[in-house]
């Protein structure tokens, strides 16, 4: 099990269309996807889950892998939030 | 305006409401009672036996929910166009998320308990959580949950929606979902009636663009009402009769013959000038919200834009909308009605309008709001800028900045605005150089220095709405002292004489974009007070053209001076609607903007 401290850097934040954007590159590794926010944990992979964090801009997480991919998918991951969720 | 008609027959058994009118029109029919009530889920034991059968009937509800939505998303879009039709996607993704209907699969089968039982357990979770959350957007994604919730507990009990519908009815609701106003619309729907919701509600920005009459807002009118009890909802004023009598029913079809005839008569005037008869020359233009609102502004002859209200562009929107996506919505403003002109005024949100942030405040009409928030948010108030400018160069875009209450703040965003003209420069981008610059007067503040405002734009536009509340001290919002909201109070008369006075004395452009504007009540005496520019709902414009026509300038300065010498609003309000009377006597009185 790997973690990683992110920062929310996108105008949006997590809303619907960055949130779908995270679960579907999530779905693409067999690991297991955790978010875990003010002590609040919900699974990565569930964009009802993600949509639930109200997570704004600024807003500080802790995210969580543990499967084979592992290492994998926190780069792919992490590489998403650095990128702002690709948002104009 | 919401207001009582003087001259409404009324009857002790009928129900006279008050609401907000955000859809205008007038529909008369029985009641239609969209219940949103929850669905009944009853929590039921299952037998081994049962889980597969009970896992087919989830899957099959699943299916179900699937397709109604993709129908509703691709009416919406067919309807609205893309962007409007988006608000449905968030529900259509979360019925894809399998990570929610693994466990949902998984509970059905360990807890051995019935689909519906963990269906909503296990979605209420997520809703409770939304619903309580301090961001706006997330909230309104809560109701997006709750519809979805029930449109799945709806399929598994197998309940068709209500469609067709028998007879033509006025649908009334607590709250409609964007999907349930579409919806209904497809049957024969003649007006909506609802308790809760605003101007902006997607219920209200649906029912304009469908054209059909709204009116939200209508506290416990659910309780009020049985399937079929015959209703009037009247979209230009907001007023709602329950149990109308012989009367009243009578009054109301008149109205509504009236308006069509009254409207037919006015295309007339749709070429000509607004100028009354001894030659002052008045700007008659339009309040936008929406683009979709232009055709309708052309039709009724409208001298150009006299309010683009961009903060539309932010309804159900996630991010503030890119410079590029802005300079494009704008330049179509702009070219759509060229040669003449539009005034763009900057974001104005926070108040009663939507909040672009998470910040909760004790007191947002006092608060974070208009340009408090633009010259905090420089970023986006850049981006506006430069997206304006860039919409200006066939030169006929003016920008206009909302809830101005000092000097500095005045001085601030033109600095902004001069900053944003370098950038486009050294970027080679063409723009009008000299766009004109304007400030909303709708604090008391802003009004008592008009003269000092006025030295350092190039117009004024009153903002009688807030202007109104602040002078008044009178949220309009608030039941128990929302008639004490006045636009007839001798205060605000004399405080428009001023502000019109000391503005025109710097020799600037004075004009009003609040609702009084586009009151009929009001044409006259803002016309003699010395009002150059009219701004109203496009509804209106054909009504206020002629009553300037028929106006002589030199009559107007008469009324405006006796009801300045006015001690009452009653009194004001009847000399007015005396003389509108005897001088229009088909003018159908009373509905404002």
């Amino acid at each position: 099990m790997i973690e990683r401290e992110v920062t929310i850097k996108n105008r949006a934040g997590l809303h619907t269309r960055p949130a779908a954007t995270l679960v579907k590159l999530a779905a693409q590794f067999k690991s297991d996807f955790f978010i875990n926010k003010d002590g609040f944990e919900i699974n990565g992979k569930s964009i009802i889950g993600v949509m639930t964090l109200a997570a704004e801009q600024g807003a500080e997480m802790i995210l969580r892998f543990s499967g084979e991919d592992e290492n994998d998918a926190m780069a792919a991951v992490v590489e998403l939030f650095e990128r702002g969720f690709d948002e104009q | 305006m919401r207001k009582v008609m003087s001259d409404q027959p009324r009857q002790a058994n009928e129900i006279l409401l008050k609401g907000i009118p955000a859809a205008p029109g007038i529909a008369i029919g029985p009641s239609l009672i969209f219940h949103k009530t929850l669905p009944i889920v009853e929590e039921r034991l299952l037998q081994p036996s049962e889980v597969e059968a009970e896992l087919d009937r989830l899957r099959q509800a699943v299916a179900r929910s699937k397709k109604e939505l993709q129908k509703i998303f691709r009416f919406a879009e067919e309807k609205l166009g893309d962007e409007e039709g988006k608000i449905f996607e968030a529900q259509l993704l979360i019925l894809e998320d399998s990570v929610l209907f693994d466990t949902i699969f998984l509970r059905i089968r360990t807890e051995l308990r019935n689909a519906g039982y963990i269906v909503y357990d296990e979605i209420e979770k997520y809703h409770r959580l939304m619903a309580s959350s301090r961001d706006e957007y997330t909230r309104e994604r809560a109701l997006d949950v709750e519809d979805l919730r029930n449109r799945i507990l709806r399929n598994l009990q197998e309940e068709k929606l209500v469609s067709k519908l028998q007879t033509s009815a006025i649908v009334v609701s607590h709250v409609l979902a964007a999907a349930d106003t579409l919806i209904l619309s497809r049957n024969d729907i003649l007006g909506y009636l609802t308790e809760v919701g605003g101007v902006t509600s997607h219920t209200a920005l649906l029912a304009r663009a469908l054209k059909i009459p709204a009116v939200v807002g209508v506290r416990h009118v659910v309780s009020m009402v049985k399937e079929g009890t015959p209703v009037i909802i009247d979209g230009y004023g907001g007023n709602v009769i329950i149990h109308p009598s012989e009367e009243t029913l009578r009054f109301y079809q008149e109205k509504k013959r009236k308006h069509k005839e009254f409207e037919d008569r006015l295309a007339d005037l749709r070429d000509l000038p607004a100028e009354t008869p001894d030659g002052r020359q008045i700007e008659l233009v339009a309040n936008v919200e929406l683009v979709e609102e232009l055709e309708f502004v052309h039709v009724q002859g409208a001298d150009g834009i006299g309010l683009y209200r961009s903060e539309t562009l932010l309804l159900g929107k996630e991010v503030f909308p890119t410079e590029d996506e802005q300079a494009d919505h704008y330049a179509l403003l702009a070219d759509s009605m060229f040669p003449k002109m539009i005034v763009i005024r900057t974001f104005d949100i926070g108040g009663d309008k939507m909040m672009a942030h998470p910040v909760r405040e004790s007191n947002p009409f006092l608060g974070w709001r208009g340009i408090r928030v633009m010259l905090d948010k420089t970023n986006v108030f850049m981006d506006q800028l430069r997206a304006i400018l860039r919409a200006s160069s066939r030169k006929n875009v003016k920008i206009m900045f909302p809830m101005v209450s000092n000097i500095k703040e005045l001085r601030e965003a033109r600095r902004y605005l001069e900053e944003a003209k370098r950038d486009l420069v050294e970027a080679n981008i063409p723009f009008d150089e000299k766009i004109k610059v304007g400030v909303m007067i709708e604090v008391p503040a802003a009004a008592v220095i008009t003269e000092d405002l006025a030295k350092e734009v190039d117009f004024l536009s009153i903002g009688t709405n807030d202007l109104i509340q602040y002078l008044l001290a009178v949220d309009r919002s608030n039941d128990i002292v929302s008639s004490l909201y006045q636009e007839f109070h001798p205060a605000v008369v004399r405080f428009l004489r001023r502000i019109i006075e000391r503005g025109k004395k710097e020799g600037v452009t004075v004009g009003m974009c609040g609702e009084m504007a586009g009151d009929p009540l009001a044409t006259v005496l803002l016309l003699g007070l010395g009002l150059d520019e009219f701004s109203v709902v496009p509804m209106m414009l054909p009504e206020i053209k002629k009553i300037i026509r028929s106006t002589k300038y030199r009559d107007a300065r008469r009324v405006a001076k006796h009801v300045l010498s006015l001690q009452t609003e009653d009194e004001v309000k009847s000399y007015l609607l005396a003389w509108m009377k005897k001088r229009f006597p088909d003018i159908p009185q009373g509905e404002g903007s």
